[in-house]
């Protein structure tokens, strides 16, 4: 179907809210509390728009497209609306963006700096609660949370730890861990899904920070995890070639084996790429000693050691372990060696194991 | 899999044996959690172990180690008596049905209670659910497989999903979920003694013509040893022997052997990234790259294969696994592919399910198998109508019991695993500082009364000894355990679980049986860890 969005004429799907059709067509609404993966909330209003024939700005989150739709995301009024929101979310909360490790990433930042506001106008008093710094691999700031619900529905019904909800009411509603207990006490896996959602520097990842690497000086790389057969594709950020970070990989997320989700091991278990015992050289065996060697030293003397044997001994008292870690590519090359090199089927990997 | 894991929330009702999903396949876990939670999946797990899944479970079977044959022999047994399963189905798609229903009649709900543990009511209830509930599936894990019957095992899976119809039909299924990254595509690539790639018989004169044009040399017909055959044969029948990317010093069953074995050998030769326990044996160790400094595809446990690309560049005198593979062919007058890309096009010539794939096509989302033509877009459910051999084999099955089981002097059971925050044999997740804050040792799980019996508190030093070996180790003493039952986890090199283990094989599949050893445990001392 057709709908009319700002002037222009737009492809939709029935069953598609305004705002996913709206971004679909490359018009970008902002969204605080909906996400693709946590799915609408009607929070925030950050979304709102207005339709032709109809009183009142409208979620454009909750609201399904309908045929001749007309539909605008740009008005003065839309805008005082979002500055409201948006002023008031910045006067509540501890936002210092120049030490935030969501610094250039963070969705409220985003709106703040599109709707041109400087600094915030209001001034309400802030709750300040002290940092939660408990668990290994995620640093809680509750100070800039925006009460937006993307982390307690991806942790309640994404990844289904049911870890996170929301404590007490109204101005004093809080996410909590548990029975309000420190993540690091909690029953939380760290599978760093609700820092993947926040749209905010309330819940971020700390090995970036310890490594003082800003988000957007990071790198993504589409990766897949080198743990369990799920094969989850994971963004893996880098910087000055070391590890920096994982992300699961959103994009199709609805179509990757993981679903745009990640778990403790993918998530914060890829730092051994930077080990300092990582092999830089050769190594080979004298007088029971294993030394550094050139590679034609190594390899010439694993052949001249493979074609002794095979001479002695025939093709068969040569084994072959290839690897469930390594690819296809290399599996195959491996077995080729095996089969049409060496002469042997004796080649095997550790799938029973 | 026979089925794509997003399928799982098309279910009605889901069987997990022998998988402590949200630990080993976490993110498959959420999405299983996901499918009771949101879309009334019902789910039944059979553990001797209270795994996170039994939360979310509507039955929990606690069978003993070892007895999963009779446990699924068992449900089958009621499902045909109260004539809850799919006669058409049999009729049509299966074949065996007579010889197998005489065995089935061995497993009354009174004997599988003596062999498993399990009381009849729960059976009966458990067989109810599953046969009545609509299309079901089963996943399993090492926990099916790594037993000396793992084979049986299995085809008692296979078995169930069989008289219920639930092969072949989205939602269901037989489902072994693949514990590493690549499992499946070492297999699909013929890292087996038997088969070429995509399960090509070595046996087959044809496709040993197929392979040796392909690769301009003769090639043997006769089908290769085991790893498990190979490390006892070390300095007798194999004289060599070339480890890519594995530690079979830390995952292989009953380490000591392991260790006497492959110093035995004329020549070790180790390809891997780190010094390994199995690498430090080593006459040549030759220095690869991490999954993050290479291009390639992966295939995971749906036969979903995947490209994977490098975030780094490799730093030091380090070549590309390949690239090392190459060097060596060189030096026999072997010409190999020199780019990852060249190597999967020249396979995909080669290997029927592969052939529809190339790079471009696998960019987004990956493809899978079997995926014969590049305008195939790729196969979600195995079996649709038909199955590879014409009709299923449903197989008559007989009780075997586990190679060792408690006696007077070792009274417990041991079984070994896996724990969330660590992988396989450590070299990866033991060098990465998060996990290693999460969990930085190894233990022993013990049930409450078998702690209090014994003598042992929370976090006591403990030995743990079988006829094979000791470790020592700390007591994690919880109820996730079945009392006169401990777990110990395989990670940690200074208390390898394999020094423990018991290498009697599986006759057909060759794996070793992790899952059931006798042990004995006792306080090493006062000192607290
Ligand atoms: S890390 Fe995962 S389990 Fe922990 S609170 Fe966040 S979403 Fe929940
Ligand atoms: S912590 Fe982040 S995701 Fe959670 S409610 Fe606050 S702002 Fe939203
Ligand atoms: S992130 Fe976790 S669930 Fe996903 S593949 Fe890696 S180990 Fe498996
Ligand atoms: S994004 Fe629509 S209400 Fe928050």
């Amino acid at each position: 179907m057709k709908i009319t969005i700002d002037g222009r004429s737009v492809d939709a799907q029935p069953g598609q809210t305004v705002l996913d059709a709206a971004r679909a067509a490359g018009i970008w609404i902002p969204a605080l509390c909906y996400h693709p993966k946590t799915g609408k909330a009607g929070r925030c209003r950050a979304c709102v728009v207005e339709v032709e024939g109809q009183r009142g700005l409208k979620e454009s989150c909750a609201l399904p497209v309908r045929e001749g739709m007309v539909v605008r995301t740009d008005t003065p009024r839309i805008h005082s609306v979002r500055r409201m929101i948006v002023e008031l979310l910045l006067s509540e909360g501890h936002h210092n963006c120049i030490s935030c490790q969501a610094n250039g990433i963070c969705e409220l930042q985003d709106m703040a700096y599109h709707l041109g506001i400087d600094r915030p106008g209001l001034r309400i008093d802030s709750h300040p609660t002290p940092l939660d710094d408990s668990s290994p691999g995620i640093l809680r700031e509750s100070d800039k949370c925006i009460h937006c619900g993307r982390c307690v529905a991806a942790c309640q019904n994404g990844v289904v730890n049911q870890v996170l909800a929301f404590a007490h009411r109204g101005s004093h509603a809080r996410v909590v861990c548990d029975d309000d207990v420190p993540m690091g006490q909690s029953s939380c896996v760290q599978c760093g899904e609700c820092v993947q959602v926040c749209p905010v520097g309330a819940l971020t990842l700390k090995q970036p920070r310890e490594r003082k690497i800003r988000p957007y000086e990071a790198r993504p790389t589409k990766v897949t995890c080198p743990y369990c057969g799920v094969g989850c594709q994971i963004d893996l950020y880098t910087k000055d070639n070391r590890y920096a970070y994982a992300m699961a990989h959103e994009q199709d997320w609805q179509e990757q084996p993981n679903q745009g989700m990640l778990c403790v091991k993918g998530r914060f278990g890829l730092d051994f790429v930077d080990a300092p015992d990582r092999l830089r050289h050769p190594l080979v065996r004298k007088n029971g000693e294993l030394v550094e060697a050139s590679w034609d030293e190594a390899l010439d003397r694993v052949a001249a050691g493979f074609k002794e044997i095979k001479e002695k001994h025939g093709p068969d008292a040569i084994g072959f372990l290839t690897s469930a870690k390594v690819t296809n590519e290399e599996n195959y090359a491996f077995s080729r060696f095996a089969r049409a090199v060496i002469g042997t089927n004796n080649i095997d990997h550790c799938a029973r194991l | 899999m026979t089925n794509s894991m997003a399928e799982v929330v098309k279910s009605k009702v889901i069987l997990v044996i022998g998988s402590n999903t949200t630990w080993n396949h976490p993110v498959f876990g959420s999405l299983m959690k996901r499918a009771v939670k949101h879309h009334g999946a019902k789910l039944i797990v059979c553990d001797p172990r209270r795994i996170e899944l039994c939360d979310f479970a509507h039955i929990w079977l606690q069978q003993r180690n070892g007895s999963d044959v009779a446990l699924l022999s068992g449900l089958q047994y009621i499902i045909l008596h109260e004539g809850w399963e799919n006669a058409s189905y049999i009729r049509e798609r299966c074949e065996g049905y007579e010889e197998y229903r005489k065995a089935i009649e061995f497993f009354t709900p009174e004997k599988v209670e003596e062999l498993t543990g399990v009381k009849p009511a729960d059976l009966r209830a458990a067989a109810e659910l599953f046969a009545r509930s609509g299309v079901g599936a089963l996943y399993y894990c090492m926990g099916i497989t790594q037993h000396s019957h793992g084979v049986d095992n299995v085809k008692a899976c296979v078995n169930l999903q069989l008289i219920t119809g639930n092969i072949g039909v989205e939602g269901g299924g037989v489902n072994p979920l693949r514990g590493q990254s690549n499992v499946q595509g070492a297999c699909d690539m013929g890292g087996l003694p038997n088969v070429f790639t995509a399960y090509q018989p070595v046996t087959n004169p044809a496709a040993v013509e197929k392979f040796s044009k392909a690769w301009g040399a003769p090639l043997s017909a006769k089908p290769g040893m085991t790893l498990t055959e190979m490390i006892p044969a070390a300095g007798d029948k194999i004289r060599a022997l070339y480890v890519l990317g594995e530690n079979p010093m830390m995952s292989d069953p009953n380490l000591h052997h392991v260790e006497e074995s492959l110093e035995k050998l004329d020549l070790l030769v180790v390809q891997d990234i780190f010094l390994t326990e199995t690498a430090r044996l080593a006459d040549v160790v030759l220095p690869g790259v991490s999954f993050a400094e290479k291009t390639g595809t992966i295939t995971n446990t749906e036969r979903r294969v995947q490209l994977t690309w490098p975030a780094l560049v490799p730093t030091g005198n380090v070549r590309q696994d390949y690239e090392i593979v190459a060097d060596l062919a060189k030096r026999f007058g072997h010409d190999f592919p020199r780019t990852p890309e060249g190597l999967f096009e020249e396979m995909r010539r080669l290997t029927p399910s592969y052939a529809g794939m190339t790079y471009r096509r696998l960019e987004r989302v990956g493809l899978q198998w079997p995926c014969p033509s590049e305008d195939h877009p790729g196969t979600k459910v195995l079996h649709c109508g038909k199955f590879a051999r014409g009709l299923a084999l449903l197989t008559p099955l007989s009780y075997r019991p586990p190679a060792e089981v408690p006696d007077g002097e070792f009274d417990m059971v041991l079984s070994t695993g896996r724990i969330l925050q660590h992988y396989h044999t450590g070299s990866m997740t033991r060098r990465s500082s998060i996990l290693n804050l999460i969990v930085a040792a190894g233990h022993v799980e013990l049930h409450p009364e078998d702690a209090r019996r014994a003598g042992i508190a929370a976090d006591d030093r403990v030995v743990v000894v079988t006829r094979r070996g000791r470790i020592e180790t700390r007591a994690l003493v919880t109820q996730r355990v079945a009392p006169g039952s401990i777990f110990v986890p395989f990670h940690f090199a200074e208390a390898a679980a394999n020094r423990l283990t018991n290498d009697a094989l599986d006759p057909v599949a060759k794996i070793p049986e992790y899952k059931v050893c006798a042990a004995r445990i006792e306080r090493a001392g006062t000192a607290k860890a």
